[in-house]
């Protein structure tokens, strides 16, 4: 049986507990992981492409240079974190043995593994997963994530899948607090994990680790909506650097995150930003191209 | 009875793992709410600063024009700091890279991130000394500062390695590691009993 209570797996959780309330920016070099730091962000995550151009680029998306995740690394004082391909136990192994602070197994990169994510007990850093719902997320925690994301649909600046990613884990939660017992083996058997699993957010109606918001996040109402669903905290991939004024964007949407309960300030934070990215409608994507079915 | 119903603690929540001390505060019944605009401050009895990122925490506070009221609120009432709350107590900041503005409420010297990335990251039992008795607490030390030195009349209230850990003067009181993770309110009650109390009595 998994121990929830091992102090290894309790520091990676409370790592994702000290990002609360934040901002996790997508950043391709060191300017712009200064430029994140600088307008608030708490923490980088270091990769080649944001996802907008993974996805306008095409071809096999991978993790980053090791030595540009060691550059991001030398410049900003927040934690760093790095995008692994889904089952890539040796891009894991590499970004392990770099110190990064927080692996992202996502499914932005192409993935390694068809059938197997990575076993993320067997590694002292802590894991982010993305999942659509309940299911994908409790099976990323047994396998060890310290941290959920909605999956969202990257790189296009459309919020929809996000929100829709959102409001089905938190409508099925939920419902989970008042099933009987039955019902929760029936929930159980269904995401083909623990009872213990579905027990926890049963009786809390909650995941047992953060849960972040992620995918097509481009304004600041985009983040505070985010908040306002229910999620702790925010990543924004594209949105700041593919966007007119990426500072300007940058602290703005930190402000939303942080006051979203309070529109003069995310009013404020939303006055004269300039152009966002231009994006793409997520529905518009055919789903062979859709990146969150990884 | 509660004997906390007369006081109100705020937790500054710009960002960090300010849920956690909440539900700690819950747990014993105290009344309190998050602190985000420097009139939020208003009538509270003591205040919170969680653990966080200290970086995106300062920039904060200046932006939302906190730091005077966070300033004077911490010359009269009780303030407690966790990990990147104690960073922000601090006097002084060593090789501050990132542009840290402490508050400077207490006579530390504060290196950051010290104690390694996350990788190094790690939970511990500590011996807390509190009022002369030995108490046992869990802390988890998560890309934690170190204390590199200790002003005069600074109290060391617990080490690790021989290094302070927790330190107290007067109304304020900073850790260098996070209680508030786990249900054990050993600390917290220590700072309402000795750091709130005795200021309102």
């Amino acid at each position: 049986m998994i121990d929830y209570s091992n102090k290894e797996y309790k520091v990676k959780v409370g790592l994702a507990e000290m990002l609360k309330g934040g901002v996790i920016m997508d950043v391709i070099n060191p300017e712009q992981a200064k430029i994140a730091e600088d307008a608030g962000a708490t923490a980088v995550m270091a990769l080649e492409r944001v996802p907008s151009d993974i996805r306008s680029d095409g071809g096999v998306a991978r993790m980053s240079d090791p030595d540009m995740i060691e550059g991001i690394k030398k410049i900003v004082t927040i934690p760093v974190m790095a995008k692994c391909r889904i089952g890539h136990i040796s891009e894991a192994r590499i970004l392990e043995s770099l110190e990064v602070d927080f692996i992202d197994e996502s499914e932005v990169l192409t993935p390694a593994d068809d059938v197997y994510h990575i076993n993320k007990w067997n590694y002292k850093v802590p894991f982010v997963c993305g999942c659509r719902n309940l299911g994908e997320a409790l099976r990323r925690i047994a396998e060890g994530a310290a941290m959920i994301r909605t999956k969202g649909e990257a790189g296009t600046g459309d919020v929809s899948h996000a929100v829709k990613h959102l409001r089905e884990i938190n409508s099925i939660m939920k419902s989970l607090t008042i099933m009987s017992d039955e019902e929760l083996f029936g929930i159980a058997k269904n995401y083909q994990v623990s009872i213990d699993l579905v027990h926890t957010v049963a009786k809390t109606g909650k995941l047992p680790v953060p849960n972040f918001a992620a995918g097509g996040v481009a304004t600041p109402a985009d983040a505070a909506l985010c908040m306002e669903l229910g999620a702790e905290a925010v990543f924004v991939g594209s949105g700041i650097f593919k966007a007119d004024n990426p500072s300007k964007r940058a602290k703005a949407i930190v402000a939303a995150t942080t006051h979203w309960q309070d529109y003069t300030i995310v009013t404020d934070a939303s006055r004269g930003l300039g152009e966002a990215m231009k994006g793409i409608q997520a529905s518009d994507i055919p789903d062979e191209e859709l990146l969150q079915t990884r | 009875m509660n004997k906390y119903k007369e006081i109100e603690i705020g937790v500054l929540a710009l960002q960090g793992d300010y849920e956690c001390h909440k539900n700690q505060l819950e747990l014993l019944k105290v009344r309190n709410r998050y602190v985000k605009l420097s009139k939020h401050l208003e009538k509270l009895d003591g205040l919170i600063i969680p653990g966080g990122e200290s970086t995106t925490i300062s920039k904060l506070i200046n932006r939302f024009d906190l730091r005077d009221s966070l300033v004077s609120f911490g010359q009269t009432k009780a303030v407690w700091g966790t990990c990147a709350g104690m960073i922000m107590l601090a006097s002084e900041i060593e090789e501050n890279q990132a542009g840290v503005e402490p508050l400077e409420l207490i006579d530390i010297v504060i290196a950051r991130t010290a104690f390694g990335r996350q990788v190094f990251s790690f939970e511990t039992e500590l011996t807390l000394t509190l009022n002369g008795k030995n108490l046992k607490s869990q802390a988890s030390f998560i890309r934690a500062p170190r204390i590199k030195r200790v002003g005069k009349n600074v109290n060391i209230l617990a080490t690790y390695n021989d290094e302070a850990v927790l330190v107290e003067k007067d109304n304020i009181l900073a850790s260098s590691f996070h209680t508030e993770l786990e249900n054990d309110t050993t600390l917290l009650e220590y700072f309402l009993n000795n750091l709130v109390d005795n200021l309102n009595k």
